[in-house]
């Protein structure tokens, strides 16, 4: 009928050591910026972002068990994400082009808070 | 509440089910076939709203300033609140739910042999969470300040600033009936693909599956993997709106184009979701019409897969002029040109699957054959504006509006009809009248022609979209284009009063009609060797069936009959 | 109520239903925090003003609420695990522990916004915050979302009743961790 409960046959793997990877590349990702060099900075947090959604994904969904075609569509949307931003990302990210330009994102857009608690409700 | 453990397995389904009330049994239905209903007929009639506020527009376009017969002055405000609730309506409250959600619910479970939906009380949810969606817009019409009237692709500042749109109210409600609307079909769409995927009957492979329950899964993974970055969006929108967040607003940093791409990065997929069913529909009809199994199915099963990958790279197509970078629209043009070669290609199968075929001119027919021939006319029409230097002449104008009325309306109307006159007979176990039937296809299809080609010459003479009156337009005042004007006009009219020749045939038929036994049509598809209506259940619970062979077994050579239904034994 | 439908049974695909659709709902929420992120992504790079607030989020309780997180998906492959071997007792105690796990981000987060709002960072003070209320916002939501639905998965395990739902909250429940796992970098960390 149905496998429901013993739905992914597989053996576990010792999930209190993955948590303990886990909790360790957090600690080297909130180290990271204290170094103070931008790029290391980058790989500790993203870097490590991607190793631990990795993790995750793979010991504790199992979708490295799953069915084949499951980690193909996440792979095929993630791809697709990529593809949004490729497609947005020349015009959103550019402040001037050929005979236009955004004046707000010339001059300093985001205003300070300070400025903003002036005029703040109580 | 919880239900017993799976030990119980005798629990599903092999004693039947105690009879529940009319209540419950159709207005909170969890059969597949009723909410099919529920949705069939909630589009139905907001596609009579759709059409009004079609038929008001138009008269105020051929007539310009005077009171439209049962409607009134149209005002500018008016006018843009029409033009906006009809793109809006006819897209997600009409072609969606009638192609997607009321064909998709009805055939799924019923062409791959099983007893319903796997998830009834989502699909339930569904609906029900759509109906509000329709509700929250019918109420936007009539909250202070008036519906939304900034067109259905919602741009910002215009949307997001109540000092530009002046319905503060309304953009709002319209914003989330929109989102309502995204929330009940991505429910919608997990139990249709979960459904086709895991509960086909057993025997029916990959390649055994109908086409057009492919096209309706292909078509909800289209918008599960689409609608994404526009909920993003909506989100984002009504931030803007009703917080005062400046994600939009150019003049405190944010980006209006970035809701652009947003929402095209949907709005293109978009079409192919909705072409998809239609197209299915019709590959069901002209295989049992002509007596010939399908062209080449493996082709239309990998052209609608490569199609739905291709539909993710088009969408910049409709910013060819919003000032996006140039190097994007080179790119954009290559990829859009490129899509049209696999639709094309899938017309040219059904060509094939018509070619030395034993036609017969049925209603449902002569709707398939009507789809082929209009929908190419819309297609081609396409490849003009796919060209990012036409566009620049052609963007805006009625060019554009007739492209996709030619593509638009024959998936969501001459798909509709194709669709309900053939499995009329399987849903409500009654004929429709053939003589009827075709006096409704032919008017329509005339009247239909006679509206847009018109506005493809006014289109490429100059007129501008979403103007309210051409008076203020010198150049496009001259009597020659209005004279075009008023002929569409006059063939929407035509158009919509023919709508009640079917109106009287669905519903004389549903009382009336000759009775319609399992297989009127003699197909082989698993939804024709139950009753008409199908049961609770769809089969005896005992009964579910087997499949020894593909869906277009016509005419062939080792049967006496010209049919060979799957699931008949070798 | 209705039964459940043959339909449900089947698995033409090879996997169980449940598990299928909970996969698709994993796929469809991808897209949606992939479409916010990216927008947050493309304007963080353009605006190099973003990275001035991005400096007055606190990295520390950011930290914290990942360390929440990431043991509430500990909590939740145990009880998988436990679900698998039939013990449904001790599934619905590492779920619980997992809901837990989920209302104390909830709160932390609840003070870490009201400290950042009575500091006058409130989500119209510029595009950063914005994005930073909408895009923690949203995945606050899930996070409830997905607690209260465990709360009836749990209730229903600890009778030893519909033991393969553990599984299908706690893939959405990773799912939600990941999410977080992006977000945490993004909004606190790259300053």
């Amino acid at each position: 009928m149905d496998d429901s409960v013993h739905a992914t046959e597989h053996t576990h793997v010792n999930y209190v050591r993955i948590w303990a990877i886990l909790v360790v590349l957090l600690g080297v990702s909130v180290a990271g910026p204290m170094i103070g060099i931008k790029l290391v900075t980058l790989i500790t947090a993203f870097g490590i972002a991607l190793v631990k959604a990795y993790l995750v994904a793979k010991n504790f969904m199992h979708i490295n068990v799953e069915k084949r075609f499951v980690p193909y569509i996440v792979l095929t949307v993630l791809v697709f994400m990529l593809l949004f931003f490729a497609g947005a990302a020349p015009d959103v990210m550019k402040k001037q082009g050929t005979q236009w330009e955004k004046p707000s994102w010339i001059s300093a857009p985001a205003h300070s808070p300070a400025a903003a608690h002036e005029g703040a409700h109580p | 509440m919880a239900h017993p453990a799976e030990s119980h397995a005798a629990h599903h389904g092999a004693h039947p089910h105690e009879e529940p009330g009319w209540v419950s049994k159709y207005l909170f239905p969890t059969d597949h076939k009723v909410i099919a209903m529920q949705y069939m007929f909630t589009g139905m009639a907001l596609a009579l709203v759709g059409g009004f506020f079609a038929y008001a527009f138009r008269m105020q376009m051929a007539f310009p300033g005077m009171e439209v017969p049962f409607y009134g002055l149209v005002t500018p405000n008016r006018y843009n609140v029409l033009i906006t609730n009809h793109g809006a309506i006819m897209i997600f409250w009409v072609a969606m739910p009638v192609l997607i959600a009321a064909f998709g619910n009805f055939l799924i479970p019923l062409m791959i042999g099983c007893d319903d939906m796997v998830f009834p009380r989502i699909n339930r949810l569904s609906y029900q969470i759509f109906f509000l969606s329709a509700v929250v817009l019918v109420c936007s019409f009539f909250v202070e300040g008036g519906a939304f009237g900034g067109a259905w692709t919602i741009y910002p500042p215009l949307s997001a600033k109540s000092q530009y749109n002046l319905t503060p109210l309304g953009s709002s409600l319209f914003l989330v009936a929109v989102a309502l609307e995204f929330v009940a079909f991505l429910l919608g769409g997990i139990n249709f693909i979960t459904t086709s995927m895991n509960s086909r009957a057993p025997g029916m492979k990959f390649y055994d599956v109908p086409i057009v329950v492919w096209m309706i899964v292909v078509a909800s993974i289209l918008f599960m993997a689409s609608v994404g970055p526009l909920i993003a969006g909506a989100i984002m929108l009504f931030m803007d709106q009703q917080v005062g967040t400046a994600f939009f607003d150019p003049d405190r940093g944010g980006d209006p184009v970035l809701w652009q791409h947003l929402f095209w990065f949907f709005g293109h997929p978009e079409v192919y979701v909705v072409l998809l069913p239609a197209l299915g529909i019709v590959a069901e009809i002209i295989t049992v019409f002509s007596r010939k199994k399908l062209f080449a199915y493996k082709t239309v099963l990998y052209t609608v897969f490569g199609t739905g990958v291709l539909s993710f790279t088009v969408w910049a197509h409709h910013q060819f002029v919003a000032g996006i970078d140039p190097r994007m629209a080179n790119i954009f043009t290559v990829t859009t040109l490129l899509i049209s070669v696999p639709i094309a290609e899938m017309l040219f199968v059904y060509i094939a699957t018509l070619y030395g075929g034993s036609i017969t001119l049925t209603t449902p027919m002569l709707w398939a054959l009507a789809f082929i021939g209009e929908f190419l006319l819309g297609g081609v029409t396409g490849i003009f504006l796919g060209a990012s230097g036409a566009d620049i002449y052609l963007h805006d104008t009625y060019f554009v509006l007739a492209h996709f009325h030619y593509t638009f309306v024959p998936i969501a109307i001459i798909g509709t009809f194709a669709g309900v006159t053939y499995w009329f007979p399987k849903m409500f176990g009654k004929m429709m009248n053939e003589t009827l039937g075709k006096l409704h296809f032919w008017i329509t299809i005339a009247a239909f022609n006679a509206i847009f080609i018109p506005l493809f010459i006014t289109g490429a003479a100059g007129d501008h979209r979403r103007i309210y009156s051409y008076r203020l337009f010198p150049e496009l005042a001259r009597p020659e284009l209005q004279s075009l004007r008023v002929l569409a006009t006059v063939a929407l009219v035509v158009m919509l009063l023919a709508q009640v020749l079917f109106l009287w045939n669905f519903f004389y038929s549903l009382w009336q009609g000759k009775q319609a036994g399992k297989n009127p049509w003699r197909a082989n598809t698993l939804e024709w060797t139950t009753e008409s209506p199908p049961p609770h259940g769809n089969w005896p619970a005992d009964a579910l069936p087997t499949v020894y062979r593909g869906p277009y077994e016509y005419s062939h050579p080792d049967r006496k009959e010209d049919y060979w239904p799957q699931n008949a034994p070798a | 109520m209705s039964a459940r439908p043959i339909a449900t049974t089947r698995s033409a695909a090879g996997l169980p239903t449940g598990r299928l659709a909970v996969w698709w709902v994993v796929v469809s929420e991808i897209v949606i925090f992939g479409g916010l992120l990216g927008s947050y992504i493309m304007y963080r790079l353009a605006h190099d003003a973003f990275a001035e607030q991005a400096a007055h989020t606190n990295m520390w309780i950011g930290a914290f609420n990942t360390l929440v997180l990431l043991t509430s998906s500990l909590s939740a492959v145990l009880a998988h695990k436990a679900a698998v071997s039939g013990d449904g007792p001790r599934a619905a105690k590492l779920l619980w522990a997992t809901i837990g796990g989920a209302f104390t981000f909830l709160i932390v987060k609840s003070f870490e916004w009201t400290n950042e709002i009575q500091h006058g960072f409130t989500i119209t003070s510029s595009t950063f915050w914005s994005f930073y209320y909408c895009a923690a916002g949203l995945h606050a939501l899930h996070v409830l979302a997905g607690a209260i639905i465990m709360m009836f998965v749990a209730s229903e395990a600890a009778k030893n009743l519909e033991l393969h739902r553990v599984e299908l909250i706690g893939i959405y429940w990773h799912f939600v961790d990941v999410v977080w796992i992006f977000l945490f970098p993004l909004l606190y960390i790259a300053k």
